[in-house]
């Protein structure tokens, strides 16, 4: 079952460097099926943001249309920086969605904390960003994003400031999430490695402008960062994004 | 300790400044009609002490209320000019106007348009403009400046313009608000005093006039008497603003953690 498609899509950015805009996408075409874990894999620039963006609905297609053929679910959105505000502590920042709808505080607060403690964070509730450590911050940002229990699970390269360590056992907990919950996930990403353990299927995408240079699924058993499945589709990811780019 | 020699040094600066201030004046014998001895200004506060009050509560009312009304006009247009571009680019060109024209230029009209037997009412327009700009200023740059993604997740989950503006843009303008308060809180002092120099004779009856007042008579002392209040008031008034500030962003703004902790 298709949840969300984006077929012909284009989009021009206006530029001081350059007359006439920068052309991000152009002819950008794919569909992620119900429950995917998918990748969208880039060098920097590569208009990949821009895309998960429009399909957020934050930006508008100039050209072609991001269609959801079964309704548009609930959506949540990871930012590569935390993004949260500094003046509000770990519980109120995780509620903002729920706070955003009007549902009653104490239901809310109820939820933020379930959805803290499902990222490792119970008994942070009254910890502000400032008092938490980058990957503490960036989970706080993933409660937050599961907090509405959304359908799609939109991520811009959510794990690209953290260390390798942090990196490795989010993207464990990204998994867990993921199976737990039935979750789509769209994640967006610049190392070939992080997709090849992660997703079940990587679109690759060449400079700009930006469109899908490869589709590839990965149809092995995630349990091993280093196992010879992971480590050879790390391999085919290398290759396709070597000719993309090339 | 190095709190207790916050405290040790100015004090003792001044102790030495009023120290060699008196037994300059004993020792040249100065007359007290060019610069009165620091007992002399002591004595002079003691001996009108009643009537300074007064006046210093009729100075600091004006400042009070001009500073309350420039924070609430401030803020109120800041608000206007963040939810319209148009409103912004329209009226901003005015607002710095009204900012760069010398305020004691404009005060004769506005206590001739307001009138004399509104004195008071006079005062307070005339120092919340000198108040005004600072506050506009500082909250204007404070709503603009609130995360871009932060702003797109409010809209991803369907946060109407009015719970962005609460819930992000207000808090993100807090630092900046406070900052142009502070500047504002001194501006409104002087503003009240530039306003009651001009009202002159007669109307006004705050400390300004006490100040023109005593000049005239050359009673020295009491000049440098209502100066001396006037100068505690603007600390005062830095003061409390100062403590609002800290008691507000202490737990989360970097300008207000001290290093240390």
């Amino acid at each position: 079952m298709t949840l969300l498609a984006l077929s012909g899509i284009g989009k021009r950015f206006a530029s001081t460097q350059k007359a006439g805009g920068v052309q991000a996408l152009d002819d950008l075409s794919f569909a992620i099926q119900t429950g995917e874990f998918v990748s969208l894999l880039g060098p920097s620039g590569c208009g990949k943001s821009t895309a998960l963006r429009l399909a957020a609905g934050l930006l508008t297609p100039d050209a072609g249309a991001v269609t959801f053929p079964h309704g548009k679910p609930e959506i949540g959105f990871v930012f590569q920086e935390p993004t949260l505000m500094p003046w509000a502590d770990a519980l109120t920042n995780t509620r903002l969605p729920l706070v955003l709808k009007s549902m009653p505080r104490r239901e809310a607060n109820a939820r933020a904390a379930a959805a803290l403690a499902r990222v490792g964070l119970a008994g942070f509730e009254r910890a502000l960003p400032r008092e938490l450590s980058g990957g503490m911050k960036m989970r706080v940002s993933i409660a937050r994003a599961l907090v509405a229990q959304p359908k799609l699970l939109l991520l811009d390269e959510p794990f690209a400031a953290l260390d390798e360590i942090t990196r490795n056992r989010l993207g464990d907990d990204l998994l867990r999430l993921w199976r737990e919950d039935g979750l789509t996930v769209l994640f967006v990403t610049h190392s070939v490695s992080e997709s090849a353990y992660l997703s079940e299927r990587v679109l690759v995408m060449p400079p700009r402008p930006g469109r899908i240079a490869a589709d590839i699924a990965l149809p092995h058993s995630r349990d091993d960062r280093l196992s010879s499945v992971t480590i050879e589709a790390q391999r085919g990811i290398n290759a396709a994004l070597q000719a993309a780019t090339a | 300790m190095r709190r207790v020699l916050d405290i040790v040094f100015p004090v003792a600066l001044a102790a030495v400044i009023l120290g060699s201030w008196e037994w300059t004046i004993f020792h040249w014998q100065v007359p007290h009609y060019v610069l009165p001895a620091p007992s002399a200004i002591a004595r002079a506060i003691c001996a009108n002490f009643a009537s300074l009050m007064a006046s210093l509560g009729s100075t600091l009312a004006v400042t009070l209320q001009a500073f309350a009304a420039a924070t609430l006009l401030g803020v109120a247009t800041a608000i206007g000019f963040s939810q319209s571009r148009l409103l912004e680019r329209t009226f901003y060109p005015y607002a710095v106007i009204l900012q760069v024209t010398p305020v004691v230029a404009i005060a004769p009209l506005i206590l001739i348009w307001v009138g004399f037997e509104r004195i008071n009412l006079a005062l307070v327009i005339i120092a919340t403009l000198v108040a005004f700009f600072p506050i506009l200023a500082g909250a204007t740059l404070g709503l603009k400046s609130a995360d871009f993604n932060l702003l797109d997740l409010a809209r991803l989950h369907g946060a109407s313009r009015l719970q962005i503006l609460w819930r992000i843009r207000l808090p993100t303008a807090l630092p900046y608000l406070l900052s142009g308060m502070k500047t504002a809180g001194g501006l409104a002092l002087i503003g009240a005093v530039v306003a009651e120099f001009v009202a002159g004779s007669g109307t006004a009856t705050g400390l300004a006039w006490r100040i023109v007042e005593s000049g005239n008579r050359l009673e020295i002392a009491t000049l440098f008497a209502a100066l001396a209040l006037l100068a505690l008031t603007g600390v005062l008034i830095f003061a409390a603003l100062s403590l609002l500030e800290w008691a507000l962003l202490r737990r989360w703004h970097e300008s207000a953690i001290s290093e240390a902790a």
